[in-house]
């Protein structure tokens, strides 16, 4: 059954293969996404079963044992993000169908939205540093070619900025690899794990720990170090904006999660204590910067930065319960995150803008697609009885806990801040009358819209998850507190790994 | 070699905080060239024993180089050179679509 772990990178990989053969046929192109996303959603599940059965599964590639071959190792937690992965792709594969103008299409999308996903797939689900580093890799080129797609100047201008810096972390990252394999002389991270355990001098631990932390905290947009995301994140096509929101910077979270836990857990009053600082300012920054705003989606991008600040504060406090949390404010903000882009797109397409001064109106005519942003974005804030209130209560309840009282002040006064924005929004697109001069025809269904139910479909359905995972909050506590449990205890996975270790 | 590296890393990021966006891709460029060598030095370089097993023996005879920076850097060389031709590619083009090559005027989508 361990082969299991492999499909998940496997089917995007196929599916993109099959889209650049029928690159002629549009229509084929755009089911083999559906069904590929489809089917990759179905296997994840089925990881997620697997994996809550047996713990880990490990794959060693090529039957070299570790630590000499790659291994794919899956836990809870590359489970519950290939799960992720999985809702994340389908939606916004059959968004796409529907959102998608037909010349991007013939430009590649779907292959490199395939090509996306394989590359996340496989930096969730891989045990090795180096072959993490050629994942992030895949995942950058694909996402660098998605976000230049149409060509117009603030794509391009976006683009400089985010591949420029994506490269630099890349680079730290590689010379990071370099100095831990010169350092222990190896790159699996269950063999590394139980190496550096055993090393003496942690000052050069310390410095390959903020190495892999700067690198990663580019990636996941942390402070000072977001300043590509808010630039680049609303230019591209919605649906590639969505996809971004929801997957590319978690794995940059994922990572940290993975090598903080795992690997450089040994001096931990010194690096959590960073990631602490890193948090905070983090979340800070990210709603101010969303507070300035007045364009749907770069207000959104900078609340992807302030929710990353969660997610990283799960992991600073260091606690049981907050890294339960953390992992929930993770797959929380997938969902609720790449559903607020994907309101955005559909008021795009009613009212032809992403400016707030110029939308309006949108309650008075189309009511249930106010209540379905309203869902996300109070989830957003932390509103019970959604999805957002347990994740920051777990992670509140989480700081209180061990007393650190300026943190947690500082989480809570950044909900109510969010609450505001999200408030604006609403009040802006949703309550105030439509401005003057905003063609309406779309809005009030005087020229209607045929496809418009493949983009509804989506929305609902993600706003159906952040409602379930709010209400039904106890089962998936407990799969999360299992993950925690796992990420916790080093040991169970060097040994699932390894094996046995004299 | 330290010092080839330290000066290569310190060029790139020079390059880098310099306003020319082709400036800005030269230091890319050398960077990870930086990267590759780091590679290549922290993990001890053997010159000229290659990691074979002579005929009839079942391990390597004497100290041989060790294998696996060489296949990293091998890697590593081929992702810098697609990334690179995808950002010279960009440049390109954002010169072509912005007009300039200075970065302080690529600044519409930061306010």
């Amino acid at each position: 059954m361990s082969h299991l772990v492999l499909i998940p990178i496997l089917i995007p990989l196929l599916a993109g293969a099959l889209s650049l053969v029928s690159w002629r046929s549009l229509l084929l192109q755009r089911w083999i996404a559906v069904v590929a996303t489809g089917l990759l959603l179905l296997v994840s599940i089925g990881l997620l079963q697997l994996t809550r059965e047996e713990g880990f599964v490990v794959m060693h590639v090529g039957g070299w044992a570790a630590p000499f071959g790659i291994t794919i190792v899956a836990d809870l937690l590359s489970a519950i993000m290939i799960v992720m992965t999985g809702v994340i792709g389908f939606t916004i594969a059959i968004y796409s169908m529907a959102m998608t103008p037909e010349r991007h299409e013939r430009f590649g999308y779907y292959p490199l939205m395939h090509l996306l996903l394989a590359g996340v797939s496989g930096a969730f689900l891989t045990g090795d540093i180096f072959n993490l580093y050629v994942w992030f890799e895949v995942m950058l080129l694909a996402s660098f070619a998605l976000l230049t797609l149409g060509g117009e100047r603030a794509q391009m201008e976006g683009a400089i900025k985010y591949v420029t810096l994506n490269l630099f972390s890349s680079a730290i990252f590689l010379s990071a690899i370099g100095l831990v394999y010169g350092t222990v002389g190896t790159l699996n991270m269950a063999d590394l794990a139980y190496k550096l355990g055993q090393v003496e001098h942690s000052g050069m631990v310390n410095v390959l720990a903020l190495m892999f932390m700067v690198a990663f905290g580019i990636k996941a947009a942390a402070f000072p170090l977001f300043f590509w995301l808010p630039a680049s994140y609303h230019t591209p096509l919605v649906g590639i904006s969505a996809l971004f929101a929801g997957l590319l910077t978690k794995v940059g979270v994922y990572a940290l999660y993975r090598f903080f836990t795992l690997i450089f857990n040994g001096d931990v009053d010194y690096t959590h204590n960073i990631l602490l600082w890193g948090a905070g300012l983090t979340m800070v920054s990210g709603v101010l910067g969303a507070a300035a705003q007045f364009e749907f989606r770069r207000l959104l991008s900078f609340h992807i930065v302030s929710q990353i600040g969660y997610m990283i504060l799960g992991l600073a406090l260091f606690t049981p319960l907050a890294i339960i949390g953390g992992i929930f404010v993770i797959v929380h903000n997938i969902v609720v995150k790449t559903n607020l882009f994907l309101v955005s797109g559909l008021v795009y397409r009613l009212l032809g803008s992403y400016d707030l001064k110029k939308l309006g109106g949108v309650y008075r005519h189309r009511p249930g697609i106010a209540l379905l942003f309203l869902v996300s974005a109070l989830s957003l804030a932390g509103l019970p009885p959604l999805s957002g209130f347990v994740a920051k209560f777990l992670l509140i309840r989480a700081g209180l806990e061990v007393g650190a009282w300026t943190v947690t002040g500082v989480a809570l006064l950044v909900s109510v801040i969010t609450l505001y924005s999200m408030l604006k929004i609403w009040a802006e697109v949703f309550w105030k009358p439509v401005p003057e001069g905003v063609n309406t025809e779309r809005l009030t269904g005087e020229k209607p819209d045929s496809q418009l139910w493949l983009l509804l479909l989506p929305i609902a359905g993600l706003a159906a998850c952040a409602v379930l995972i709010g209400v039904n909050g106890q089962p998936i506590y407990e799969v999360l507190e299992a993950a925690a449990e796992q990420l916790l205890n080093p040991a169970l996975y060097i040994e699932a790994v390894l094996g046995d270790q004299p | 070699m330290a010092y080839v590296i330290g000066v290569l890393f310190a060029s790139a990021v020079y390059m880098m905080l310099r306003r020319s966006i082709v400036k800005l891709v030269i230091g890319l460029m050398i960077l990870s060239n930086a990267a590759n060598l780091l590679i290549f030095t922290v993990s001890g370089m053997t010159r000229g024993s290659p990691p074979l097993i002579p005929e009839g023996l079942t391990e390597p005879a004497g100290v041989v180089a060790d294998p696996l920076p060489q296949a990293l850097v091998l890697t590593a060389i081929v992702i810098a050179f697609g990334v690179l031709a995808f950002a010279v590619v960009l440049i390109h083009r954002a010169y072509e679509v912005v007009g300039t090559d200075d970065l302080d005027k690529m600044k519409d989508t930061d306010t």
